[in-house]
């Protein structure tokens, strides 16, 4: 009896460190995300800039922003994804780099996600676009950066011969986790804005990741193949554009743009 | 009837001696296969491939699914933990018709009513996308769980078998720092699952790690001085001392191969090895400590 007793005790010791931990680990990550939630006075614009009724752009009287993303310094040692698990995309590819810097031919940036982050006082635009599409060639995701207004229709397709996961992880909209088989087409949407975009990962082929980025408004492009970026319809004003690089971060610039006229921005990334 | 088959197992009657033989080998495979799931369940961890499979309990919505990329690994865990959970439940079964103790049979009882525990956690990772408390959970009842299976196997040795007692009270240092390790080893598993499941930050273990040694080495060397004679007691802390320092290494391993590859775009073979076998020996760190602190509770019981 005294043995059974003292067995208890033997197992309860470790059983509240464990409980202790649980508990610290869960109050560890209450506070982080308190921290990310904790908007200053300009997320909070865009919350109320969120809720507020989307409006139409007018693209006939609104401005253009173009510009270039360049990359000057020492280019990054990029490693090289490994598709052995997946011999069906390895075979499309030769040797492929890390897509976590995409440095294109004549010396630019592809990928930079370039937006407006601040200057719209609160006010939501309806998007430009009806949807966007994002397709899985390769076990590579194409485009590797994609904005969206909230509640715009995400049309995500499969290419490859084999199964993949989606599983967006965002901060502030739904989580999910989603399986998808060849040539299947799935219809998505993210209800609200959300900025850092969201890490899109595929835990299948763990080499697979993406990202989003959500608006309340449709002033927003990610730089191309040849580097440029255009934003068409944005009302006159005074701005703040942002560049945003998965590895390098982000960079912003104060711009004035007047109705019907083209400003030009360009931004600069140093390896 | 059973009061009998306790009798004749004291008095070393031959056939209950080898039933209990072939008890002891089946606690002992079941612990053995409890420490390959551990393997299994880091190599899901360390390839990032615990939601490879979206739905559960069933794959896919099936029994096998496509067995491709991260869905082998997160598959086989789940298989080997069924493997598992059918072991605990035959042991269960098997000490309550043949083991005499009443605490050894609900040891086993407890046993499955941990196996469904952890289950239940690892479902619940993978329906609600990894929270970091559940994944930490699920990783640290993995560890309390291959503690026990290891105390049963040690129970159900027919040396351990007519001397069960175990007596807490009036421990002497060594024993008490015997169970100190036992915690210690435990918490430090515990935040080195906060880190992997990212709860908690490295410091944590870091700082674990340096507690840790100081009390498993000053354990090891008072046991190998003052307790060395007794059964079983000096192989057991060399065993700990020796687990510690392969862990410690392979700590320093891990660390370093997670900074080398920090911005690879997948995780990379030898971090998922070393990170592997870095559980893996955690977990045997953990279980030398648990059967050195039985061992010297079990002399002193003796006295």
């Amino acid at each position: 009896m005294e043995t059974s007793m003292n067995w208890k005790k033997l197992l309860g010791l470790p059983l509240v460190f464990f409980a202790l931990i649980v508990l610290a680990v869960g109050c560890s990550k209450k506070e982080t995300e308190k921290a990310e939630d904790n908007p200053d006075d300009e997320d909070n614009t865009e919350a109320a800039a969120a809720n507020a009724p989307a409006v139409a752009v007018d693209m006939a009287n609104g401005a253009t922003v173009t510009g270039k993303i360049t990359f000057t310094g020492a280019k990054p040692t990029l490693n090289k994804i490994q598709m052995d698990a997946e011999p069906s995309c390895a075979a499309m590819h030769n040797n492929i780099p890390s897509q976590e810097v995409v440095i294109n031919d004549n010396g630019t940036l592809r990928y930079v996600m370039v937006y407006v982050k601040d200057g719209l006082n609160g006010k939501s635009y309806k998007p430009i676009e009806q949807k966007e599409n994002l397709d899985q060639k390769g076990c590579l995701y194409e485009p590797h950066v994609i904005g969206l207004v909230n509640s715009e229709e995400l049309d995500i397709s499969n290419d490859d011969k084999t199964t993949h996961n989606i599983h967006p992880q965002p901060k502030i909209n739904r989580e999910w986790n989603e399986s998808q088989s060849s040539g299947d087409v799935k219809k998505k949407e993210f209800t609200q804005s959300e900025w850092p975009p969201i890490p899109v990962k595929c835990n299948i082929h763990p080499w697979m990741k993406m990202y989003i980025g959500v608006f309340n408004h449709p002033f927003f492009a990610v730089s191309g193949a040849d580097g440029t970026f255009t934003i068409k319809g944005l009302p006159p004003g005074t701005y703040t554009i942002a560049a945003w690089q998965e590895k390098y971060g982000e960079q912003t610039q104060k711009v004035t743009v007047k109705s019907k006229e083209e400003t030009k921005v360009d931004f600069n990334f140093k390896g | 009837m059973q009061t009998a088959q306790l009798h004749m197992t004291m008095t070393g009657a031959s056939e209950p001696r080898t039933a209990r033989v072939w008890l002891h080998r089946y606690a002992t495979l079941s612990a053995f296969c409890t420490l390959v799931l551990i393997c299994a369940g880091a190599l899901v961890t360390s390839n990032d491939a615990g939601l490879s499979i979206p739905d559960w309990p069933l794959s896919y919505g099936r029994l096998v699914p496509p067995l491709i990329g991260g869905i082998r690994y997160e598959w086989t865990h789940r298989l080997i933990a069924g493997t598992v959970g059918c072991l605990t439940l035959g042991l269960a079964v098997w000490l309550q018709f043949a083991d005499p103790r009443r605490w050894m049979r609900r040891l086993g009882i407890t046993a499955v009513g941990l196996v469904v525990a952890q289950a239940t956690l690892g479902g619940l990772t993978v329906l609600f996308f990894q929270p970091p408390w559940v994944s930490t959970a699920h990783a640290c009842l993995a560890q309390a769980f291959f503690c026990v299976m290891v105390s049963m196997a040690v129970f159900t040795t027919p040396e351990w078998g007519s001397r069960a007692g175990i007596r807490f009270s009036g421990a002497r240092t060594t024993e008490k720092l015997a169970m100190t390790v036992v915690a210690a080893v435990f918490l430090q598993l515990l935040v080195g699952a906060g880190y992997r499941h990212k709860g908690l930050g490295m410091n944590w273990h870091l700082a674990g790690a340096v507690i840790v040694t100081g009390f498993v080495f000053w354990t090891v060397v008072r046991a190998l001085r003052y307790n060395a004679t007794e059964s079983g007691v000096a192989p057991a802390a060399i065993a700990l001392g020796a687990c510690l320092l392969g862990q410690l290494f392979l700590g320093g391993g891990s660390l370093g191969a997670k900074l080398y590859y920090a911005d690879a775009p997948q995780p990379m073979p030898i971090f998922v090895y070393v990170t592997t076998v870095h559980v893996a020996l955690g977990a045997l760190t953990l279980a030398s400590a648990v059967v050195l602190a039985l061992l010297l509770f079990r002399s002193e019981a003796q006295r």
